[in-house]
């Protein structure tokens, strides 16, 4: 059966990623920094800006092979071996005036800290800010701790919204309008709905696509372009592929063998051969954490028109690096549950320890007290050198062996 | 000898890991013991609960990391480490509960990793408001200390009444006048207090009641005020880090006998945190949440408004120092990061600065000597 739909996703995201980047380079307004979690993009749209990720060029450098090289660049400049990639591929990119394989990024007019999830952030703008001479506007986001304390972060969260805004009619001179704000949000809940559907289809068996390696790919618009048409428009496409690939059983594997959760970012330099260590079993992602860490939408987190920022502040809060361990472990489990997955993987990178302090003691929970098979293994998302393929080979081999082993035992 | 005697009784406290001082308080008074996690915790609420504020900050390099390598990977700091390594061998079973801040991401998950591992204690995460310019956060502040203070009263089953909170106000106001006097002599005549001395008699802090604590200043200040020791021509520097995983005493030995005065630090920043009294009028605990927000040191661990590069150089001159050298623990990035955003102050200001790495478990000393040395030479020619 031939494909009508293949690769649409691929396709249209490559325009839709170049226009991007192109209006970054030729386009006009003020140009806000922001980070991927929690970000107040439709608070910023109404007043024009245009919106840098620092995170999404770092990834995308890493895909495309030069983030070893900005790295490089930064640690010449005294950026610790041992600290955060990320920050350290976008030092370089502005050590080289903006000039990326991605384009010309430009200089920020302001330097918006939506710290949510990861102190370094706060680390990472204010080098920025000291770098580029910006101003920086920190929204101060509250781990989420409980119950009890929820209520109080939301009032805080929103009220700093409202600074926020104040903050940018002052700078750009412009009337906050809040009917074009209503109207943002309305495209970014669109896009919300269809991207959660999107991501609920790994359920099926065989899952249509891989829940981690593609989804952290299909994840770039809900994050990057949150709060336009074109994100609707994207996911519809995505869907439609993913329907006709589910008509046709096509799945990212020949054959789906095992099905998994991940749990951590990829690593983007060494994506390809670090996909092919689980494509070679027949291994399928049916869920990840990484591609939640724009949002965690399948909880019912939406933004909402009719709750401006209210509900701005709830999807702050609610993203998964800002979630407590706890709830992280529960979230994981209900992964596992809930998408039939024989496995857990975690990958715990060097970089981020928001991602990865942590995680050990997960593998404690899950292999120990749970029962669940867990593999631990180690690279990084930002910095090439820390990929040891043989030793990730053996590590994933050795254990896909022995679940097989597992289930022929079990089957006979 | 007098001194020396006293000296080593202090050093014996602070570097006990089996946390016995905190035993023998419980055992006397009856009450709770609530540990925290460098680099803040407002222990004005924890005594007025009727409770010893304990500093767990790592294991002075005397603890073999075993267990908790099980459940923290290996690139991360070692105060991190050795503090669930204190844990998980038992010897804070004496505490009621732990108290971590926003200090870093390895702090703060380390909270989550502490509530799965010691459910039998009470463990707090605190958010400390990094936007201090917000109208809000002052606000929040006070909610988040209302919110602890509940949580201590559930643990101990009392009511935490305004004047046991003022008292508490007074007493850390008190400790942190006598903890800057002890500056101050490291300021105008560093001679006469070596700086691994100094730290101790402030660590000790860590595990005593707050008054034991001031007496203890007291009667040190006046030993110390007493001394004649002569003035070597050392330079004077700062030493600069987060110092929440804590620096080896051999660390701050050497760098003196290298010929450097420590003029001033950032060590010890819980005891310090508010760079004046904490006012005590009002409601309390808005008081503290205003001190926080108005009165807290220049840390990395907190954002601040104002550009690093013109708070350290105005902080050199403000401590006359020749130079500086940057201590920053292995693996912790808010220490890593502000390096390199106050070496470029300081490259611009032609000041001269060193940076060391150290571990809480380190044996190059030999080598540190020697950069020391070498730092020292270079700013005594140039
Ligand atoms: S530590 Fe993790 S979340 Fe934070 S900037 Fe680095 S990669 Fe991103
Ligand atoms: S030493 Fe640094 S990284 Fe470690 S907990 Fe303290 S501040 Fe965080």
């Amino acid at each position: 059966m031939e494909l009508k739909h293949k690769d649409a996703g691929k396709v249209v995201q490559r325009e839709l990623m170049a226009s991007y980047y192109g209006d970054l380079e030729d386009g006009e307004g003020p140009v806000a920094y922001l980070f991927v979690p929690g970000n107040v993009v439709e608070i910023l749209r109404p007043f024009g800006f245009r919106t840098v990720y620092p995170e999404i060029n770092a990834l995308q450098c890493g895909i495309k092979r030069v983030a070893g090289e900005n790295i490089l660049k930064a640690e010449d400049m005294g950026y610790s071996a041992d600290v955060c990639g990320y920050v350290k591929n976008d030092v370089g990119i502005c050590l080289a005036g903006g000039s990326t394989p991605l384009g010309r990024i430009p200089k920020p007019d302001l330097l918006v800290c939506n710290f949510s999830g990861c102190n370094t952030f706060i680390k990472w703008f204010e080098a920025l800010a000291d770098l580029y001479d910006a101003p920086m506007f920190l929204l101060d986001v509250p781990y989420l701790r409980d119950e009890a304390s929820y209520q109080q972060d939301i009032e805080y969260v929103t009220q700093q919204l409202w600074d926020l805004v104040a903050y940018c009619e002052d700078m750009t001179g412009t009337t906050f309008d809040e009917a074009k704000l209503r109207e943002t949000l309305e495209y970014s809940r669109q896009a919300e709905d269809l991207w959660t559907q999107l991501l609920s289809r790994a359920r099926l068996r065989p899952s249509p696509f891989d829940a981690y390696f593609e989804a952290v790919f299909f994840m770039a618009p809900i994050n990057v372009l949150r709060g336009t048409t074109d994100c609707i428009d994207y996911y519809k496409v995505v869907i439609e592929e993913m329907e006709e690939r589910s008509r046709a059983h096509v799945g990212p594997v020949p054959q789906e063998k095992f099905r998994v959760v991940y749990e951590g970012p990829p690593c983007w330099p060494h994506f390809r051969a670090f996909w092919e260590l689980f494509k070679a079993w027949g291994v399928v992602g049916v869920a990840s954490t990484y591609s939640k860490v724009g949002g965690l939408f399948e909880t019912g987190i939406r933004h909402d028109p009719a709750r401006p920022m209210e509900s701005i502040a709830e999807y702050v809060i609610n993203c998964y690096t800002n979630w407590n361990l706890k709830k992280r472990s529960e979230l994981l489990q209900q992964y596992i549950e809930e998408f039939e997955a024989d496995a857990l993987i975690i990958h715990s990178v060097k970089s981020c320890r928001s991602f990865s302090v942590g995680q050990a003691d997960f593998r404690e929970v899950f292999s120990h007290e749970l029962g669940i098979p867990t593999l631990m293994i180690e690279s990084d998302l930002a910095d090439p050198r820390y990929f040891s393929q043989a030793q990730l080979k053996n590590r994933v081999d050795a254990f896909f062996e022995s679940l097989e082993h597992q289930r022929i035992v079990r089957g006979s | 000898m007098q001194q020396t005697d006293h000296l080593s009784s202090v050093r014996e406290l602070a570097q006990d890991v089996s946390f016995s001082a905190v035993a023998r308080w419980k055992e006397e008074t009856g009450g709770k013991a609530i540990g925290h996690f460098p680099v803040f915790a407002p222990q004005e609420i924890i005594r007025a609960a009727g409770m010893l504020p304990v500093g767990v900050m790592g294991a002075w390099g005397l603890l073999e990391v075993d267990y908790a390598d099980s459940r923290v990977q290996s690139f991360v700091c070692s105060v991190a480490r050795t503090t669930l390594e204190l844990g998980l061998t038992g010897r804070l079973k004496e505490l009621d509960g732990m108290v971590f801040t926003d200090i870093c991401d390895v702090a703060r998950n380390l909270s989550g990793v502490w509530k799965r591992n010691f459910p039998e204690m009470l463990v707090e995460y605190l958010h400390l408001p990094q936007n201090v310019t917000s109208a809000a956060s002052v606000v929040y502040l006070e909610r988040e200390l209302e919110r602890f203070k509940g949580k201590l009263e559930d643990l101990s089953g009392v009511k935490v009444g305004e004047d046991s909170l003022w008292e508490g106000i007074e007493v850390y106001n008190h400790q942190r006048e006598l903890l800057q006097r002890i500056y101050r002599i490291r300021r105008e005549s560093p001679w006469l207090l070596p700086a691994d001395e100094a730290y101790l008699l402030g660590r000790a802090a860590a595990q005593m009641p707050v008054e034991d604590h001031v007496s203890l200043l007291e009667r040190s200040i006046a030993e110390i005020e007493a001394r004649t020791v002569k003035s070597r021509d050392n330079i004077r520097v700062l030493l600069l880090g987060p110092f929440c995983e804590q620096p080896p005493l051999e660390l701050l030995r050497i760098v003196e006998e290298s010929g450097c005065y420590v003029v001033d630090d950032e060590l010890l920043q819980t005891y310090r945190w508010y760079t004046s009294a904490v006012p005590t009028n009002g409601n309390p605990l808005r008081s503290l949440a205003e001190s926080y927000i108005e009165r807290a040191r220049l840390s990395s661990v907190r954002y601040q408004v104002r550009r690093r590069r013109e708070a350290i150089v105005e902080w050199l001159k403000e401590a006359r120092a020749e130079g500086v050298l940057f201590c920053s623990a292995k693996f912790c990035e808010p220490a890593l990061y502000d390096y390199v955003l106050y070496k470029e102050a300081l490259e611009a200001e032609s000041v001269p600065y060193l940076h060391l790495e150290f571990e809480e478990k380190m044996s190059a000393f030999e080598t540190v000597r020697m950069q020391v040395e070498t730092f020292v030479e270079s700013i005594l020619f140039a």
